[in-house]
């Protein structure tokens, strides 16, 4: 088991100094710098001008020696300051962490409140009519684009209530606080309960077929018993995985939810900054939400070995 | 030797499946059959045709030039002249979203083939000849599929510039691991099998082998992989335009539409923000529906 853990623990340092090799490369790949951009809203572009701004930035130099410099300056701490407002990457970055770990929260609580009993009451009562309406639910969750559900959401609240709560920065309570993660967070969740929803739904299903279920059965096991006792146990197992399969899927969720609803979270500056070409922003954005994913995966992989018994990494 | 070849993967294709349950016939019957034992994957493959018609007669379906702007219709109601009413520069939907069927499919059906392509190439490539090739790949496929697929496409989509084919290019890269992973494993199992030793009993080349005898039994998983993650190529490419990082002016895609309309009309102008979203939705709840079928009807472990 320690072994195992070191191992896996090796593979995920591996994987994040990819994660920034690639990164690094692929924001060099853009075309026009923020000194572009910075000048095109002049129009005139002066080379000597140009030329000063990208010294200042450390553009100039070869590019290795730019990775190395971010690298350093990562492991220090340090993650630059952002071209755009000049103020340090962290204070721009960190504020922004809580109100998307918070949207984040809410929707993951939302989608398996929904999703984990909604997909065994499915599993349970497979192919009647209950089963196939669940079904169409959750394929439609999961064919609806989160920013249409969020912006059918704003429509028919402001239709009906004539009033939506915005995002403050100051929430007065935790109901206020709730209130205004709740609509966001539902938009987002919903896609993800329609997965969880079809991924318990499987798992139970393919519980049910085992042997030891027609033993339960056979000794006269209630149905209720068999199917919340002895299955559910064993059906849930394989769901807690998902939570980290999740943690990616979310943040794609959370990018166009937070758009829509203007919440200031990491996930829309993210786009921001891709936007404005702000290096240090994006570059350190995307390794932050790649640690996260990461580290979300190497957490779940441990937990499930603490779960289930049976699971020995021997190798 | 090399005609023995073939055959002898035909054979032992067929048996394969007619092992595993399969039904081993042509193609055109067993659609129909398939069609009655899968309904709902009938129904897919009807809403997934359906769009593809639209796309290809967009000009015969559409009633206005999908580009033309005409101020005397901005946010004309849907019905009367504009069916399903026109934008805030008055330009019509029905038209903007018939020709939106074709950005959206071309996005989606070629990303998708050319992820699928350079996932087959890879995961073979990987799990045949194994060793630090091996490695190597499996540890990029690790990078690639740690970060989440919209944020990799979009990233990759500014980094490459916007136009079609750089947003084609970004959504297929996300694909690639996906198909190497499990490519990689099949061709690991094909390659112990004893059709792949008699081959190379026979002398066999190991580019042969690996072409001709092991890529044609990783087909029904990249089958089912390619209906699974069409549809989320679409939404890729839906969630891009929509954030402002997809298909450029001036061609009507189905996201930017939505965006563009996003902050101002939800109260004023409805149909604006209801139709495109509808359009999307519908397409990938076909290809959903579709794909589970697929899969049902090639993988199976997934046979009840």
């Amino acid at each position: 088991m320690l072994s195992y853990i070191i191992r896996r623990f090796l593979l995920m340092i591996v994987t994040l100094f990819g994660m920034s090799v690639l990164i690094f490369l692929l924001l060099r790949l853009m075309p026009g710098n923020v000194a572009d951009i910075l000048f095109d809203a002049g129009g005139y572009i002066d080379p000597a001008e140009r030329a000063q701004i990208e010294a200042e930035l450390g553009l100039d130099q070869p590019i290795v020696v730019q990775y190395v410099n971010w690298i350093g300056s990562l492991l220090r701490g340090d993650l630059g300051y952002s071209y755009i407002t000049e103020r340090p990457a962290i204070e721009e970055i960190a504020p922004r962490i809580p109100v998307t770990a918070q949207l984040a929260l809410w929707a993951l609580v939302f989608s398996v409140v929904f999703g984990v009993p909604l997909g065994v009451i499915s599993a349970v009562r497979q192919n009647t009519a209950l089963d196939y309406v669940l079904r169409l639910i959750s394929l439609s969750g999961l064919s609806m684009p989160s920013f249409w559900l969020a912006l059918l959401i704003i429509m028919f609240t402001v239709q009906y209530f004539g009033y939506i709560p915005i995002y403050t920065a100051t929430p007065q309570s935790v109901w206020e606080s709730l209130a205004m993660y709740a609509i966001p967070a539902a938009a987002v969740g919903f896609r993800s309960s329609a997965l969880i929803m079809r991924l318990t739904r499987s798992s139970m299903l393919e519980v049910l077929r085992q042997d030891y279920i027609r033993t339960a059965r056979s000794k006269g096991a209630s149905e209720n018993a068999v199917n919340y006792h002895h299955a559910l146990r064993n059906a849930v197992l394989p769901v807690v995985t998902i939570i980290g399969i999740e943690a990616a899927f979310l943040i794609g969720g959370l990018i166009v939810t937070e758009t829509v609803f203007n919440i200031p979270g990491v996930a829309r500056f993210l786009v921001e900054s891709i936007l404005w070409r702000d290096y240090p922003i994006v570059q350190n954005l995307v390794m932050f939400i790649a640690v996260v994913v990461v580290v979300v995966n190497f957490v779940v992989d441990m937990l499930y070995a603490v779960l289930d018994p049976r699971i020995k990494y021997s190798d | 030797m090399s005609y023995a070849g073939p055959q002898a993967q035909a054979v032992d294709h067929g048996a394969e499946l007619a092992r595993a349950g399969a039904h081993v016939q042509g193609w055109g019957g067993s659609v129909l059959y398939q069609a009655r034992r899968h309904p709902l994957g009938a129904l897919g493959l009807l809403i997934v045709a359906a769009f593809v018609l639209v796309a290809l007669f967009a000009p015969f379906i559409a009633t206005h030039d999908p580009l033309a702007t005409n101020a005397a219709s901005s946010l004309a109601r849907p019905g009367g002249e504009h069916l399903l009413g026109a934008d805030f520069m008055g330009r019509d939907m029905w038209s903007r979203i018939i020709y939106g069927a074709r950005i959206s499919l071309i996005v989606g059906i070629a990303s998708t083939l050319l992820g699928c392509l350079l996932g087959v190439a890879v995961g073979l490539i990987s799990g045949f000849w194994g060793g630090w090739v091996d490695l190597v790949t499996q540890r990029v496929n690790d990078v690639l599929q740690a970060l989440p697929l919209l944020v990799l496409a979009l990233v990759m989509a500014a980094a490459l510039g916007p136009s079609l084919q750089n947003v084609i290019i970004a959504i297929s890269i996300p694909v690639i691991p996906n198909v190497a992973r499990v490519i990689r494993s099949n061709t690991l199992a094909l390659r112990e099998m004893p059709f792949v030793e008699a081959a190379r009993a026979q002398g066999m080349s190991e580019l042969r082998i690996a072409v001709l005898h092991v890529l044609p039994n990783t087909l029904a998983p990249v089958i089912v992989l390619a209906t699974a993650q069409l549809g989320s190529a679409i939404l890729t490419e839906a969630s891009l335009s929509f954030l402002g990082l997809g298909i450029p002016e001036p061609y009507p895609s189905w996201g930017r539409m939505l965006s563009e309309s996003a902050a101002e009309y939800v109260r004023t102008a409805p149909w604006l923000v209801i139709f495109p979203g509808l359009a999307i939705s519908l397409v990938i709840f076909g290809t959903n529906l579709l794909g589970d079928a697929i899969r049902d009807i090639l993988d199976p472990r997934e046979r009840s």
